[in-house]
């Protein structure tokens, strides 16, 4: 966090975002920035935009970090997710993973020896802990997905 | 669930893909953006990208192909990402942090390191401080010899250590996120995977391993995921052969039930 602050004008972002209600996509490590709080290298604290933790993953001793495609399970509908129905694996590497506070705004999940939260959103806010600019087809279908939402 | 990796591998030796064989003969295969674009196109799971030049000079010497002729692997990487859309791994001639930057910068996903590593092993905890341990895949150059194994440094040249399961294990402990395991003495020679080194190998560690050197037909990659608990399959040589190769091979495995992707054919 320390070094976003000083790479990235936080508070344009935050006027941006929390006030203007500009929509953003963090993806991987841009979702996790979106919490209040990580624990990787010790405690950090997050943009606190979406309420939550980042905690190592729990996969019952499949090996870490988590990478590859994954399918993901979808729990509520949002067009950011739109026609992903079937065609949803997606590309995944990391092993920190959120865990979102307010299980209304968890939009997917996806399944690695336990389940994590993969797709958050809280209104103009959207986080998504695979990489959709890897993730082929369905990984397309998403962007465009949310330049749709954007619009 | 998560599926299980097909990775080809391409090789690049001063601007050229090459085809290798015991890390010593290599034969010509081509412009090394088209290739990626195939690849890319044929649905693979992700790419690993290895620059085994033994200096920075790359010309591809082809000035009718529309296409810039790149003189450096930097460049040629930047132009690389842009044909793709899937996750690519760099490596070659990795000593230090700012040429980590400079590759993840320029569109690689991951990077891997050999040398290094082995001369520096602390390298591999610094890098994975600053960049994270998901982007370090340490590769693993093994040769093995009447039962002996060998980890080499310097592209196959020297002998750095006797004991691969120990250096994997330390690897993991410093830091790396995945570990590729090179048969240096099944390289080119179609013969399948050393499936006792990726044994020991992957049931000692808990990270993903990638598993490489000997890929002669599609039953290789089964007896890996049968024998092993490799991660990963990857390969160079088999799939520069044939049209849409890794679509092939993964409805080979997709039949019988293996745990990978779909194939697919993608045009973007």
């Amino acid at each position: 966090m320390e070094k976003i602050r000083s790479l990235l004008p936080v508070e344009e972002l935050e006027a941006e975002v929390l006030e203007k209600g500009k929509p953003i996509l963090g993806i991987c490590v841009g979702m996790q920035v979106l919490a209040d709080r990580g624990m990787e290298f010790g405690e950090h604290r997050g943009l606190g935009w979406i309420p939550g933790v980042v905690q190592r993953l729990e996969c019952s001793g499949y090996p870490l970090p988590h990478v590859g495609w994954n399918d993901i399970k979808i729990v509520k509908s949002t067009p950011l997710l739109k026609g992903l129905d079937t065609v949803k694996d997606f590309y995944f590497v990391h092993s920190f993973a959120m865990q979102t506070e307010e299980r209304g705004q968890v939009f997917a999940t996806a399944d690695y020896g336990g389940e994590f939260d993969c797709v958050v959103n809280r209104g103009n806010i959207f986080g998504v802990q695979f990489h959709p600019e890897k993730s082929q087809k369905a990984g397309l279908r998403l962007v465009q997905n949310f330049l749709e939402v954007a619009q | 669930m998560k599926k299980n990796r097909m990775i080809p591998v391409l090789l690049l030796r001063n601007g050229w893909l090459v085809q290798s064989k015991g890390f010593q003969r290599y034969q010509n295969l081509g412009n090394p953006v088209w290739s990626v674009k195939r690849l890319s196109e044929w649905a693979s799971d992700e790419l690993i990208y290895i620059d085994i030049s033994s200096d920075d000079k790359h010309d591809l010497r082809r000035d009718d192909i529309g296409h810039p002729n790149r003189q450096s692997f930097l460049e040629i990487i930047e132009d690389v990402s842009k044909e793709t859309f899937m996750p690519i791994t760099v490596g070659g001639r990795i000593r230090t942090l700012k040429d980590i930057e400079m590759r993840l910068s320029l569109g690689a996903d991951k990077i891997t390191i050999n040398t290094q590593a082995l001369e520096d092993p602390p390298f591999i905890g610094q890098a994975a401080k600053e960049f994270g341990s998901q982007c370090m895949v340490v590769s693993v150059d093994v040769l093995q010899d009447s039962g002996n194994y060998q980890v080499l440094s310097h592209g196959g040249t020297r002998v750095m250590n006797e004991d691969p399961v120990a250096w994997a294990l330390e690897a993991q402990e410093r830091g790396a996120g995945e570990l590729f395991i090179n048969s240096v003495d099944r390289d080119g020679m179609q013969n399948g995977y050393d499936i006792e080194l990726l044994q020991k190998i992957s049931s000692a560690v808990s990270i993903p391993v990638i598993a490489c050197g000997g890929v002669g037909k599609w039953e290789h990659f089964a007896e890996a995921f049968d024998q092993t608990q490799v991660d990963a399959v990857a390969a160079a040589n088999i799939f520069h052969y044939m049209d849409q190769s890794v679509f092939h091979a993964k409805k080979f495995l997709f039949k019988k039930e293996y745990n990978v992707r779909p194939p697919d054919l993608i045009s973007i």
